[in-house]
């Protein structure tokens, strides 16, 4: 086990002991002696997830060596230096003028201060850590913030969904005239979506941000994501909650898109946020707006938002694939879940064996079933086939051109309310905000194929 | 030159050379290495945002660059650049192979390694990397290299990835190619030990050497670039980037060890004038209308473009802009260098200063201008012109490097221009820009790495030197031969045939050197060629004088025998017949003797089918004639 007090932070087995044999600790100036000579250099912390073998020095160029504690003859500490963490604060300047945001933190960066000693990231988040990092922002607005709870965005769920519903709720109430949230981007699009459930009638917009690269970076992408969240949340007409992420690559403008219809879509691209089977709602640099489309719902002060933070932990999504057994979908019915969504192949298809199994489910244990898309763009379509059909007799779902994860958080909203069939039913197909559309445009699929040589002109021509 | 005493100038420099290394496939990534190409099929555009420094605030100047920011662009080409360049993917794990010629070139400077290898992150603001900062490592630190009687000093040897090639800079958009960027290299850093040009020169020759000895470096135009360091008494150290030729090193070491000394003097200067950081008086003024109807053409061109003229005094530097400081450079020059590269203002000139008025400024302007800025004789102004936000950053920049002058020479890094000269590029960073890479994790340096590593272990040219001198091989062709890629099949020939140990030396340093001016394809001849060759001229069946040709034919038809060129010496018997037989035809008809010769020496050769043994021929030829 690590010992963890701070003269050791991060050692343990063979390079702790060391240490305390050596009288050394974290943060000493030291020349540590081995068989092939002496470095010298201030011990770091090490990282928990690295080996209790070796010892990090960082030498007086800056960077960071390991030495094997074994080999280690010697640690005279001539000095100690320890990191300081604290981020000096300007006051973010007022303006009457200017609209007033609030931005909600949930425990994502968007803005921070690197320790360059130990890499950390520490998150900048008070309006004047924030005026420090990302000063553009007092020329858009007055900023309050409010930090929610601090969680990676893979371990959030329910307790915070409804936490942040509530907020936006109050911050409403309280007048403001936008609302930013800062959040990781990986489940980005399942909060945005549950949040377009449990907040309606929004009369100002609620606008989702993230960044893709860290913002240590020169190049990352944080600092503008949250300018062009920024402008959003002041300028814009929408009153819907939306994600702000980067459009092409490069440097050229965000996207907003809607909180239903939005999706990661690459693990590590800046522009990983897509809009699925629509278009985005505008294009957003950091001094204006553009809109893209004419069909969204527009602010007004004068609406009443309205809070409905049910929720049903019981649901699940089943990713079909060819081969699955039965006795999964027994076991997710044994162990009581109320809900599922399948992402269904093609057009909503899966095998013989597990149609008979979701027979059963939805006919002897009341459980409600959803049909989804694992192509993530088209509709549901199950009367081509028997056995589609027969699952339509007995209830199952099918939600149209509902994205898989917008399925999830409102089946989970949906039986937060109810558990009649006909009404989880009648809801789960009555569109809040798009989840469901009449009809996809021609331009809502649009995965260009790289190769063909049409295609690379035009990528060659435009800034990717 | 000029003759200079550099130890009572207290000449200080020392080097950074990059090199890149032979590796099939990039640092950190699967893209292939060494593939260049000037076409692209995609750009991506970035901007360089200045982080929090240490302190957690920007300073001015940072922020005052990012305002004037530039637009980055990166050229594409699919074939040497994936997702991982244009920091849109994590890094993979950090090439291995690379990591190995790494340990080697660590070992053979006398490196202490480190057991474990941390990737760390350098910034770069100047967009030379997608990213803003390199991923680079420290393999060894605190080594040596013999030179002279001493010992010159290596501070580290890093392994890191390239940057970008630049392709064009100008005013707010700066362009670049990709395909150089993340090939692998390694960075030798020395103290600053070398307190002459030209043993700057020879040091950075024999690392070179060093380096190529091991036949893991790459070669060619931009395969390995020098950074210069240089001080001197009195001074900060300066850093002079990307120097691609040893030729242009001396006259840059000398050029930049002057310039400081001109700084020092202008400094003193200024201090006899007792001008100091509280008392220099800076004001600006926008003075674009006073130069509406002026004759001074980049002027002129400004305002008409709608552009901005803004003008700065400083107080008490009358002439002093004038102090040359480079051969043909004066001390304007060093704010023209900042204005073109914070302020973005390139055009030349971007300033002009009432040290040296343009002719074409008349006595009126410069008369209104004086009274605009309430300047005395003892005051210099310096007038920009330009886009208005780029203006006004332009007289800052030039404010702060008038403080730098008050304080002598300035702690930044220049580029190098024709003529030993070299010009503003950025100010030095410090180490605070190098921080850990959070997306790699360390890589441990195993003891049994480095113990295969060490076994197969290069000699060091200049030891191999010393053996060739001890086997009689002359001092140039030995100097050659110890960083040729025939080192290892030299000692095999060597050991078998001693006897021909100058000779094989020089077949395998000079003969292939001319045979591949010459156009032959000598990289068609293997080990076994030569051993072949060696072979049968220890035998007697293959004259010294057949070696070239033996050599052009093999390489020419690698699949043919040594034996089967018909390049053999020639049957003793056949040769007497064969003159005999050709002279008795005396179809020679020209006068010069020689011309004579040479034509019947061709004959017999024709007739015993060889093209060897000439010599000999001529010689009997020639005897028969005078005969």
């Amino acid at each position: 086990m690590s010992d963890t007090g701070e003269d050791y932070k991060g050692y343990r087995g063979e390079a702790l002991a060391k240490l305390k044999a050596m009288g050394a600790r974290v943060w000493g100036e030291t020349i540590i002696t081995n068989e092939r000579g002496s470095y010298q250099g201030i011990i770091l912390p090490r990282s928990e997830t690295d080996d209790d073998k070796h010892i990090v020095l960082k030498l007086e160029t800056g960077y960071n060596i390991g030495l094997t504690a074994a080999g280690i003859t010697k640690i005279e500490e001539v000095g100690y230096r320890k990191a300081n963490y604290k981020i000096p604060e300007s006051e973010f300047p007022t303006d009457a003028g200017k609209p007033n945001i609030t931005l909600l933190g949930t425990g994502g960066t968007i803005a921070s201060r690197l320790d360059y000693r130990t890499g950390a990231v520490i998150p900048a988040f008070s309006p004047g850590e924030l005026y420090g990092a990302v000063p553009e922002l007092a020329d858009i607005c007055n900023l309050k913030t409010r930090k929610l709870y601090g969680v990676f965005s893979e371990n959030m769920g329910p307790e915070q969904y409804i936490a942040t519903a509530k907020a936006i709720a109050e911050e409403v109430a309280a007048g403001v005239h936008g609302i930013v949230i800062g959040h990781g981007t990986d489940t980005m699009h399942h909060t945005a979506s549950i949040l377009s459930f449990m907040v309606q009638d929004l009369p100002i917009p609620v606008v989702m941000v993230g960044s893709q690269r860290s913002s240590d970076r020169p190049s990352s992408d944080a600092a503008r994501n949250l300018i062009c969240a920024v402008r959003t949340a002041a300028d814009a007409d929408i009153a819907e909650v939306v994600v702000c992420m980067f459009g092409p690559t490069s440097d050229q403008f965000n996207l907003l898109h809607r909180g239903t219809r939005v999706r990661k879509m690459h693990s590590s691209y800046r522009s990983a946020f897509r809009t699925i089977g629509d278009i985005p709602l505008a294009r957003v640099w950091p001094d204006r707006l553009e809109m893209l489309t004419d069909d969204y719902i527009r602010r007004d002060p004068a609406r009443t938002v309205k809070l409905d933070t049910a929720y049903e932990e019981k649901v699940t999504i089943l990713y079909y694939y060819p081969g699955m057994r039965p006795d999964l979908v027994e076991a997710i019915v044994e162990k009581g879940y109320r809900g599922i969504v399948i992402a269904g192949t093609g057009l909503g298809h899966v095998n013989r064996p597990i149609n008979d199994v979701l027979a059963a489910a939805i006919r002897d244990h009341g459980v409600h079933v959803i049909m989804t898309v694992q192509t993530l763009w088209g509709y549901v379509q199950m009367y081509v086939y028997d056995t589609g059909r027969d699952l339509l007799e007995l209830g199952i779902v099918p939600c149209a051109n509902m994205l898989p994860e917008a399925a999830f958080m409102k089946l989970s909203w949906v039986l937060g309310h109810t558990d009649d069939p006909a009404e989880v039913k009648r809801q789960m197909l009555e569109p809040i905000n798009h989840e469901i559309t009449p009809g996809e445009p021609h331009n809502g699929y649009l995965v260009f194929q790289g190769g063909i040589p049409e295609v690379e002109a035009f990528v060659r021509s435009i800034l990717k | 030159m000029e003759s200079v005493n550099y130890a009572q100038l207290g000449l200080k420099s020392g080097v950074e050379i990059h090199q890149q290394i032979l590796t099939d496939h990039k640092m950190f990534c699967r893209c292939p290495a060494g593939q260049y190409s000037d076409t692209y099929d995609a750009e991506v555009l970035r901007h360089m945002r200045p982080t929090l420094s240490e302190m957690g605030t920007y300073d001015g100047t940072a922020l005052m660059e990012f305002k004037t920011k530039k637009e980055v662009v990166y050229q594409i080409n699919k074939k040497s650049v994936c997702t991982y360049e244009l920091d849109d993917t994590p890094p993979f794990l950090v090439n291995a192979q690379g990591l190995d010629i790494a340990i080697e070139i660590a070992l053979l400077l006398n490196c202490k390694l480190v057991d474990e290898l941390f990737i760390t992150r350098k910034q770069y603001l100047d967009g030379s990397i997608p990213a803003g900062f390199q991923r680079t490592a420290i393999v060894g630190v605190d080594g040596w290299i013999p030179y002279k009687d001493r010992k010159i000093k290596i501070v580290q040897l890093g392994y890191e990835e390239d940057a970008c090639r630049e392709v064009s800079d100008v005013g707010h958009r700066i362009v670049f190619r990709t395909d150089r960027l993340s090939m692998p290299l390694i960075e030798v850093v020395t103290a600053p030990d070398m307190h002459t040009p030209e043993e700057f020169a020879e040091v950075v020759t024999r690392l070179g050497r060093l380096l190529r000895a091991t036949g893991k470096v790459r070669r060619g135009i931009g395969s390995v670039r020098q950074d210069v360091n240089v001080s001197i008494a009195g001074s900060t150290r300066v850093e002079i980037k990307g120097v691609p030729r040893i030729g242009y090193l001396p006259a840059l070491v000398h050029t930049e060890a002057m310039r400081q000394k001109a700084l020092l003097e202008i400094r003193d200067e200024l201090s006899r004038r007792k001008i100091t950081e509280e008392t220099l008086q800076a004001p600006t003024a926008s003075v674009t209308d006073l130069f509406s109807d002026t004759a001074c053409e980049p002027v002129r061109a400004a305002v008409a473009a709608g552009e901005s003229v803004r003008a700065i005094k400083l107080s008490g530097f009358a002439d002093v802009l004038n102090h040359p400081v480079q051969p043909g450079r004066t001390f304007a020059t060093e704010f023209a260098g900042r204005v073109r590269v914070v302020a973005c203002i390139d055009a030349e000139p971007n300033l002009i200063h009432t040290d040296a008025l343009p002719e074409e400024i008349t006595a009126e302007e410069h008369e209104r201008l004086r009274q605009e800025l309430d300047a005395t004789e003892q005051d210099v102004i310096v007038v920009t012109f330009g886009a208005d936000a780029d203006t006004q950053t332009a007289v800052e920049e030039i404010r702060l490097r008038a403080i730098e002058a008050i304080h002598g020479v300035p702690n930044e890094t220049r580029q190098r221009l024709d003529g030993g000269l070299s010009d503003f590029e950025r100010i030095l960073p410090g180490p605070d820009r190098m921080y850990p890479d959070t997306d790699s994790p360390p890589t441990k340096i195993t003891a049994e790495r480095v113990a295969r590593i060490r076994a197969q272990l290069p000699e060091r040219p200049w030891e191999r030197e010393e053996r060739y001198a001890t086997l009689g091989i002359p001092q140039g062709v030995g100097y050659a031969l110890a960083i040729s890629p025939y080192a290892k099949l030299f000692d095999r020939l060597a050991e078998r045939h001693p006897k021909f140990a100058t000779r094989v030396a020089v077949t395998l340093t000079q003969t292939t050197k001319a045979l591949r001016r010459a156009g032959i394809p000598v990289e068609n001849l293997t080990d076994a060629h030569f051993e072949a060759l060696f072979d049968a001229h220890a035998q007697g069946t293959l004259e010294r004088e057949a070696i070239p040709d033996t050599l052009r034919e093999l390489a020419a038809h690698p699949d043919k025998s040594v034996e089967s060129l018909g390049l053999a010496r020639p049957d003793p018997s056949r040769i007497g017949e064969a003159i005999d037989q050709v002279l008795s035809e005396d179809s020679y008809t020209g006068r010069s003797v020689d011309g004579k010769v040479d034509y019947y020496v061709g004959k017999v050769l024709h007739r015993l089918k060889t093209s060897i043994g000439g010599r000999q021929i001529a010689e009997r030829v020639r005897k028969k004639l005078q005969a």
